[in-house]
């Protein structure tokens, strides 16, 4: 059968309208879980990022709230289930490795230690195309990072 | 004016004629011809435009009203008949009175400044519409939080009208000082009726400034039948260059506002100790003024004219007609505006789609239009929207164009379902 959007397709890939459609968990953790809200003024996105941390510093738990455009709630849920099990420093590395992959749609460090979970995130590359929807793409990561350094506040950059 | 009237007035008006007079439409994006629905952002310019900035570079061109030289005689020729082209297009009763800036938003800061803070008196307050880009907000606010003077809100219809009632309501203590309004809101489309605004302005009291950015590319503007005392709007809208925005004022007004900027140009004469304020206009235009641009701009106005400003607007209106009509077929889309009196912009929301989602799904398909908050952040939050698509039309928009939209528009939704 033929894709009749197969021209809107290789942007908005099946995975990308699923999330921001049906986005995983999507909710608020309560304390001590820490939390940093990320503002797009641009574009009137907002989220707000909230991370459990287990002893060792390991990512137990991540979740989101927030309203925006399929590409950045879409790139929050998938987000909240990729750092998932990962050390603080792990998800600051994935976050900078998903930046690159989306800011120039490739992928230098695909072959490396985070190889499954870039891969999983590779939908989103196309936003490339768009220097003007890349924040939309980095604003939950970008509220991960203030969350994870203890800031209450992220700003897009 | 009636459909016959017009089309007798205006035999001529054909839009495929028109479209070839503009190279860019010839492009293609995405491999698709462009489908350009952003004028109201900046407008495609004709190639009498290109020509006569390409003509004044490569013939005739100096710096102005300096140079003892034939070049700068000439260029200087050249940029004040623009001046005389701007008065006449707004029917300013002198050429003094037509003050050249960088665009609409230095305009109207100029009269925030030179006005609002050298004239006005600071127990006097400003209203503004809710239905205001930001360039008719932040320099009254700038003002307000500088001088304490009171800003005033004028609140709007659910139709996106000015709220005629809450209007008279806000200016009977007669504390107002000045109406700063929009002419033409570049999201709802709605066009005020400025000399009834202009009116009740005057019987309270208050002085009028209009933001024509929009209404002066899709209708004609009168100053005086409207009974203005500012009019500000920009060139880049009116297929003329960016770099160039024009400030019309009372000349009576002009004469007592202080400058606004400061340098060459401006003064009469000069000393360490002192300086005399030249004429107006001059007295506005601090340094070396957008030469290019003004020269740019009169061969737009020039070529607005050849078209006939009519004939757009009429063209414009039929054309906004078949978008509302088409796009508010479409299930689950939402228009924002829907005045009596409106110019070619359509904004619209689709229900299960953000709005850089549809922008980016249309541009996709080839179709340039706006999304986001349009620069009147404030006047989403009245419409409850984050953001909202815009689709806006010229002299060179057709229907096939709308038709594309539609079609496109009808695929995101199916996308998105
Ligand atoms: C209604 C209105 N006012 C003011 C402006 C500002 O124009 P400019 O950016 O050229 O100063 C615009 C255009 O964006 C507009 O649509």
């Amino acid at each position: 059968m033929t894709d009749a959007f197969a021209d809107l397709r290789d942007l908005y890939q099946e995975v990308i309208l699923d999330h921001g459609r049906h986005p995983r968990n999507f909710r608020r953790l309560g304390p001590p879980a820490r939390h940093a809200k990320g503002d797009n003024p641009m574009c009137g996105d907002r989220v707000e990022v909230w991370v459990r941390l287990e002893e060792g510093e390991r990512i137990a738990e991540a979740a989101f709230e927030g309203r925006g455009c399929a590409i950045s709630i879409a790139s929050a849920s998938l987000m909240t289930e990729t750092v998932r099990g990962k050390s603080a420093k792990q998800a600051r590395a994935l976050a900078d490795a998903f930046r690159t992959l989306v800011r120039t749609g490739r992928c230098p460090m695909c072959g490396g230690v985070h190889a499954e979970d870039l891969e999983r995130l590779r939908p989103l590359s196309g936003v490339a195309e768009y220097p003007s929807r890349v924040k939309c793409a980095t604003l939950a990561w970008h509220a991960l990072e203030a969350a994870l350094a203890g800031e209450a506040t992220a700003t897009s950059a | 004016m009636s459909q016959a009237a017009i089309a007798m007035v205006h035999p001529g008006f054909d839009v495929f004629a028109i479209r070839r007079e503009f190279p860019i439409l010839a492009e293609s994006v995405r491999g698709k011809p462009l489908i350009y629905l952003d004028s109201a952002a900046s407008a495609q310019k004709p190639r009498a435009v290109i020509e006569a900035m390409v003509q004044a570079m490569e013939h005739q061109y100096a710096n102005v009203h300096r140079g003892l030289h034939w070049m700068s005689e000439r260029t200087t020729e050249a940029f004040e008949t623009a001046r005389d082209a701007v008065a006449r297009f707004l029917n300013a009763p002198s050429r003094e009175e037509i003050v050249f800036t960088k665009n609409a938003t230095e305009a109207i800061n100029l009269v925030a400044h030179a006005y609002g803070r050298g004239v006005m008196d600071p127990a006097k307050a400003v209203l503004i519409s809710a239905m205001e880009h930001h360039a008719n907000i932040i320099p009254w606010q700038m003002l307000r939080d500088e001088r304490g003077i009171e800003l005033r809100v004028c609140p709007i219809t659910a139709e996106g009208e000015l709220d005629w009632a809450g209007f008279e309501r806000l200016l009977a203590d007669g504390r107002v000082g000045l109406v700063a309004i929009t002419h033409m809101s570049n999201v709802l489309g709605t066009v005020t009726p400025a000399e009834r605004i202009a009116r009740a302005a005057h019987d309270a009291g208050a002085l009028v400034l209009f933001d024509g950015s929009q209404a002066a590319v899709h209708r004609r503007v009168d100053v005086q039948a409207i009974g203005a005392d500012f009019y500000v709007f920009t060139g880049h809208k009116l297929y003329g260059p960016t770099g160039i925005g024009v400030l019309w004022a009372r000349a009576e007004l002009l004469e007592r506002m202080p400058p606004f900027l400061g340098g060459g140009d401006m003064i009469s004469s000069v000393s360490f100790e002192k300086a005399e304020w030249a004429r107006i206009p001059h007295k506005f235009e601090a340094g070396t003024p957008p030469i290019l641009e003004g020269i740019g701009l009169a061969a737009a106005i020039a070529w607005v004219e050849r078209v006939g400003l009519e004939a757009i607007e009429e063209h414009e209106r039929a054309l906004t007609d078949f978008a509302l009509a088409r796009l508010s077929a479409i299930e689950g889309v939402r228009i924002f505006g829907r005045a009596q009196d409106r110019g070619g912009v359509v904004t619209f929301a689709l229900d299960r789609a953000h709005a850089h989602d549809v922008a980016t799904l249309l541009d996709r398909q080839g179709i340039a239009v706006r999304a986001g908050h349009h620069c009147a952040e404030p006047l989403m939050r009245v419409l409850g929207v984050d953001s909202t698509a815009r689709a806006s039309f010229a002299a060179y928009t057709t229907r096939a164009e709308i038709d594309a939209l539609a079609e496109a528009l009808e695929r995101v939704r199916r996308f998105f379902a």
